[in-house]
């Protein structure tokens, strides 16, 4: 009998966070103790997998026999000898740690193109790239095809920037390609810093290699010889998968001087961010690698003029290099057609909050909101309402129930309110209060502002203080207006991007949720019951057994009762933890 | 060259000027607080947003281009009160003590809440609140008035080149601050006192010594052969701070000893006329040197010098020349000079020695 065994377990982040590297080692153990191959005489490998966007399942393993998937959610070292003995041994799956419908549709329902490789092949190993047919791309760039020809496929693919602002790539590598220089450099921003987002780093860390290829088309296309990949320090497996990556392609001359044998010289390095937000910005960014204070310069010159120490500069976002690779094989309009007539192609969002399933899911441009959360997203979480969408991370918008309907692409949520960002989801329920989700963002750009430009310096911090006067009760009736004039002011007046954007999720939930505002200044009530100075909580009479569930819970003895008597609630005593709320079996506690 | 127009008057500017260089031109005034025209553009402060026909947003003067054909705007109701609207933020977090600040009536941000008449603020928050300590002989450095233009990081790290202070921490709670934030330990040349548009960099010899009514009179600087042009700001005859003026030959720029070296013309021991000794030199006057510097345990001067006129020193100094000339030969005499003479009297004097005394024994004090 003849098997051919793979066992892919994912050492993504989430893997590894949920025990991935132990899961592996265990599968390592257990198939060379049960002599699978000499029992067999077949093929059998385990090895690590990039995430597959689904991390709440981890640790999400693949048995592959004869071609044949079965993927286990949640496994744990311990589970490991049972599979072996069971599926791999005996041919049956074990049915009850394998994943349900819910994995199949939000994998089956993805357009991957950017993600294809992650979560199928080893990140670590630059042969298992090539065997899917990696650097065949940048053979190609680089040896038969001219900067000019490059450039026009990119243009043709309509692939737009997936940092944010969706910036033509084809006509920023065009530009950075007519400029003469004797020094260029092409920069890959990986200083993803969006609270709740990780789309570059699942590509970092489960597919580095089709970032660097995608750095060399770029570099053959603008004939620039330096590169630079600015990740965040705080990715520290991305550096580690990213510098195996740069080892691999210098050992097998695909980076240094003549690469693939062409006499084109290019190679590249990583430059650790330090943390913060701001240098996701490009000329920050920029400043930072020369080692000066990620600071946003004004843009006297474009980045393809003047960039990285005054020299002509590509800077794109992670995501964009990845997608080159494929724009190179399968031909600029195979992607564009994936995508709207405006965006071609496809992206990647991290969808998070209160959804089914949360994880990372890449769409055609076009794909309509709706179909996100309730097709792949698999719908609110518990029967909730769902309330709004916020997209674009702290620089976006909420988009609301009745606007579910369009089709995501750069212009499409700009129109709505909020902007694509770098591709941050996170579907809020009806339990969610508006005015506070506006504060929590405020909350962190106010503190990543660089602090050069006085709009988003003091400008941000006297919005968020008019914020927390509303969720506190204190809110004023002028205070409505004079949010959304500092918002006019501090979108048309700030230095960069983070300061323009900075009110996007007050104006958004202005626009769409103004009620709520009112509702904490007029009446001093929270309508979704967050805001903790708004609510109070009390006891339901007639739900109310007496049980005493509430009054042992309760961490500062505000509940007062007896036994099988109805229970209340001192209102001076109570700290609103929310303590009695969980522990009461009965519904009997309410919060408004 | 090109061609553009502001507030519909034309202006022909030369490629790579900015909005403000031809605003500037046709003395259109548009205010700023973070622009110098020596440093490397900024757009901070964020006040000189004006409006360009075809851009949908405002831009910042100072940081655009002047491109063929342009219209721009430099002032209306839009851009007024957005200016108004900074101009409310930086003051809501700014100490309201310009009664007791050493820059009132000298403070550009005072200057302009004077014009626009900012008396109301509807920005009331938070602010920052510092310890006022430095423990550094010249500067002090008050950062609660400090509106981050970075005028001071600029001159230190472009004009000077020394990169002492630096911006730090993120948000409200950016600081401009030395290293480890420690006390500044610097130069102090105190460049950064010069171009600080409010009160948070002051120099601490001249603090509560006066701020108006200052008599102002032009001079060169007495310390070395640069000849820096300096402009001394005099009050009841006696010199309380010393500036220079932007159109001189030095532009303005100082060093440590002739912004804050003028404490000697008022000092009670300075030299203001020749002495000749008369007790003999001490025999230990090495190891006692460290005493002498002491001027409360120093002997005192009259003991051992008397003074004399210019006449009788410089006869006194020829017929001891001559003696020694004489006794030990020429070579037995060296001259050093000093770097504080212009380059007239070096020449003047290394002339002297040689042609005169007859030795190449000649060196000066910056020939290090």
């Amino acid at each position: 009998m003849k098997k051919n065994i793979i066992i892919k377990v994912c050492t993504g982040t989430g893997g590894i966070a949920s025990g991935g590297e132990e899961v592996l080692s265990a599968f390592r153990d257990a198939v060379s103790s049960s002599g699978i191959k000499a029992i067999f005489n077949e093929r059998c490998s385990a090895q690590k997998v990039g995430c597959r966007g689904f991390c709440a399942k981890d640790v999400l393993v693949d048995v592959i026999i004869n071609g044949e998937k079965t993927t286990y959610k949640h496994i744990k070292q311990d589970m490991v000898q049972r599979i072996v003995d069971e599926h791999i041994l005996n041919g049956k799956a074990v049915e009850e740690w394998t994943v349900g419908e819910d994995y199949h549709t939000f994998h089956d329902r993805q357009t991957k193109v950017v993600l294809s490789h992650c979560g199928e092949i080893d990140p670590e190993d630059i042969n298992a790239y090539m065997a899917v047919g990696g650097y065949d791309a940048a053979r190609k760039a680089v040896c038969s095809m001219t900067p000019k020809e490059i450039v026009d496929t990119v243009k043709n693919s309509n692939l737009r920037g997936r940092g944010g602002a969706g910036f033509p790539t084809g006509l920023k590598w065009e530009l950075g390609m007519r400029i003469k220089s004797d020094i260029k450099y092409v920069i890959c921003n990986g200083d993803e810093g969006d609270p709740g987002a990780f789309m570059d780093r699942s590509v970092m860390e489960g597919d580095p290699h089709s970032v660097i290829e995608g750095m060399i088309i770029c570099a053959k296309a603008t004939e620039s010889g330096h590169g630079y990949i600015y990740v965040r320090a705080e990715y520290p497996l991305a550096v580690k998968r990213l510098q195996m990556a740069i080892d691999q392609c210098r050992e097998n001359g695909f980076l240094g001087s003549n690469i693939f044998g062409s006499g084109f010289d290019f190679d590249l390095r990583i430059f650790q961010g330090a943390g913060a937000f701001v240098c996701g910005e490009a000329t920050a960014l920029m400043r930072s690698i020369e080692g000066k204070r990620g600071m946003p310069s004004p843009k006297l010159w474009r980045s393809a003029e003047k960039g990285l120490w005054d020299r002509p500069t590509v800077l794109n976002n992670v995501e964009t290099f990845a997608n080159i690779p494929r724009i190179i094989m399968n031909g600029a309009e195979w992607y564009s057609n994936l995508g709207t007539e405006r965006s071609g192609g496809t992206k990647v969002f991290s969808l998070s909050g209160k959804v089914k399933n949360t994880g990372l899911i890449e769409v055609p441009f076009g794909t309509s909101l709706k179909k996100i959360i309730y097709d792949i997203g698999g719908g609110i979480e518990g029967g909730k309402a769902f309330k709004a969408l916020q997209t674009g991370g702290p620089s976006g918008g909420c988009i609301p129930a009745e606007s579910l309907e369009i089709e995501v692409d750069y212009e499409s949520l700009a129109q709505a309110g909020s902007i694509m960002g770098s591709g941050g989801m996170v579907v809020l329920d009806e339990t969610s209060c508006m005015v506070n989700t506006a504060k929590f963002f405020l909350e962190f750009t106010q503190a990543e502002s660089c602090g050069k430009c006085t709009p988003c310096r003091i400008g941000t911090k006297r919005m968020l203080e008019i914020l927390e006067r509303i969720t506190s009760g204190n809110g004023k009736e002028e205070d409505i207006d004079l949010l959304e004039e500092l918002c006019r002011y501090i979108r048309a007046a700030s230095l960069c991007g983070l300061g323009m954007t900075a009110p996007n999720p007050v104006l958004s939930t202005l626009r769409y949720f103004r009620d709520e505002y009112e509702a904490h200044i007029r009446d001093k009530r929270c309508p979704a019951a967050v805001c903790k100075d708004l609510i109070t909580y009390s006891v339901v009479e007639e739900l109310c057994t007496g049980c005493g569930a509430c009054k042992r819970a309760c961490p500062a003895d505000a509940v007062r009762g007896t036994r099988k008597s109805p229970h209340r609630i001192d209102a001076d005593a109570c700290v609103k933890c929310g303590t009695c709320f969980d522990a009461c079996k009965f519904k009997a506690i309410r919060k408004q | 060259m090109v061609n553009l127009t502001i507030d519909g008057k034309k202006v022909r500017v030369r490629k790579l000027s900015t909005l403000l260089d031809a605003a500037g031109k046709l003395d259109i005034p548009i205010p700023t607080l973070c622009h110098h025209p020596a440093l490397s553009p900024f757009g901070g402060c964020r006040l000189c947003l004006v409006e360009v026909n075809g851009s949908p947003k405002p831009v910042a003067a100072c940081t655009t281009f002047a491109k063929e054909g342009m219209e721009v705007v430099t002032s209306n109701p839009r851009l007024e009160k957005m200016r108004r609207t900074t101009l409310e933020l930086i003051l809501s977090d700014h100490p309201q003590d310009c009664m007791v600040c050493e820059r009132a009536g000298d403070c550009k941000l005072q200057e302009l809440a004077y014009f626009y008449g900012i008396r109301e603020n509807r920005f009331k928050g938070e602010r920052r609140i510092y310890e006022k300590k430095d423990g550094n002989p010249f500067l002090v450095r008050d950062m609660e008035k400090c509106i981050l233009c970075g005028k001071c990081v600029r001159i230190c790290d472009e004009i000077q080149g020394v990169g002492a202070i630096d911006f730090a921490y993120r948000g409200m709670k950016t600081k401009i601050c030395p290293p480890f934030e420690r006390d500044l330990d610097c130069e102090f040349c105190g460049q950064c006192v010069s171009v600080c548009p409010t009160g948070a960099l002051t120099g601490r010899m001249w603090a509560n010594k006066g701020r108006q009514n200052f008599k102002e009179v032009d001079t060169i600087c007495p310390y070395c052969g640069c000849g820096c042009n300096i402009t001394l700001h005099i009050w009841r005859n006696k010199v309380r701070r010393v500036s220079s003026r932007e159109d001189t030959p030095n532009e303005g720029w100082l060093c440590a000893k002739g912004r804050f070296g003028y404490s000697f013309i008022n000092h009670r021991h300075r030299l203001k006329k020749p002495l000749i000794r008369i007790a003999p030199k001490e025999k230990d006057e090495g190891r006692g040197r460290k005493e002498e510097i002491n001027p409360s345990s120093a002997p005192r001067p009259s003991a051992i010098f008397r003074e004399a006129s210019w006449d009788e020193a410089l006869d006194y100094i020829a017929v001891r020349l001559k003696e020694v000339k004489e006794k030990h030969g020429q070579d037995a005499i060296g001259g050093l000079s000093s770097a504080r003479c212009t380059n007239e009297e070096n020449y003047l004097f290394q002339k002297f020695m040689r042609a005169v005394i007859g030795t190449n024994n000649i060196d000066h004090c910056a020939r290090y």
